[in-house]
């Protein structure tokens, strides 16, 4: 089972999984020492939802899951509040486990969100990608793509 | 050969374009040569995609790496690195 939320409110709650193991992940928006009061995300509609759509699939033929979801906020997300959520069912942890960084890592390198840091004084700035994302994504990848 | 060109994030403010339908030349097939196509406009343009600056590319909706090719009625997006998550 598979869905996506992509979300301009509150993220939807934690769902009930299938017997066995689940494992979430959520992120919550960091204040980056009080520099950041909030995030603008911007996304590419359509795509987001069936990237992030491949990416689940990629998982399900890796490991035996029986529960993808996964949400993610866009618009304007104050600090503390919950950015994205991947749930991650299957009958065993460690499936679930690497399967859900798997997600993760991918959603961070290939979903189409940008986000923007609004601070204090209303200045806002993009923020760029970073090596280590596309490092612990590209651990996933099979030898011979590296 | 006609396709719709979108921008996002950076790029769509740097450049102050959302999207566009264009009539490309002759030979600009693949999104490489399309960036290349579009420095030629000069300014924002080329300091955004003669390639100096990390880009990423979708065509329908689908990432794809800057040597591929589109086709008549495509939807071509560019972008920054993404940065989701």
């Amino acid at each position: 089972m598979l869905a996506i939320a992509i979300c301009e409110d509150e993220l939807p709650p934690v769902a009930a999984w299938p017997t066995g193991a689940c494992v979430t992940f959520e992120g919550r928006v960091r204040d980056e020492q009080g520099r950041v009061v909030a995030l603008e995300i911007e996304h590419y509609p359509g795509m987001t939802e069936r990237e992030i759509g491949r990416i689940a699939d990629q998982a399900a033929e890796r490991w035996p899951l029986s529960m993808v979801l996964v949400a993610h906020r866009v618009g304007r997300v104050g600090v503390d509040e919950l950015i994205v959520r991947v749930q991650v069912a299957a009958r065993h942890r460690r499936e679930a486990f690497e399967a859900c960084a798997f997600i993760m890592d991918y959603l961070k390198t290939r979903a189409p969100f940008w986000k923007k840091e609004i601070s204090a004084d209303g200045v806002a700035s993009w923020v760029e990608a970073k090596q280590g994302d596309r490092d612990a994504a590209a651990r996933w990848a099979p030898a011979d793509e590296h | 050969m006609n396709i719709r060109v979108r921008y996002f994030a950076r790029l769509r403010e740097k450049l102050a374009t959302e999207q566009e339908q264009l009539a490309l030349p002759a030979g600009v097939s693949d999104i490489a040569a399309l960036c290349r196509h579009l420095a030629t406009r000069g300014g924002v343009w080329a300091e955004e995609l003669a390639g100096q600056r990390p880009l990423m590319a979708a065509i329908n909706e689908e990432l794809k790496p800057l040597s591929a090719s589109f086709a008549e009625g495509d939807e071509v997006a560019l972008f920054p690195p993404v940065t989701g998550g």
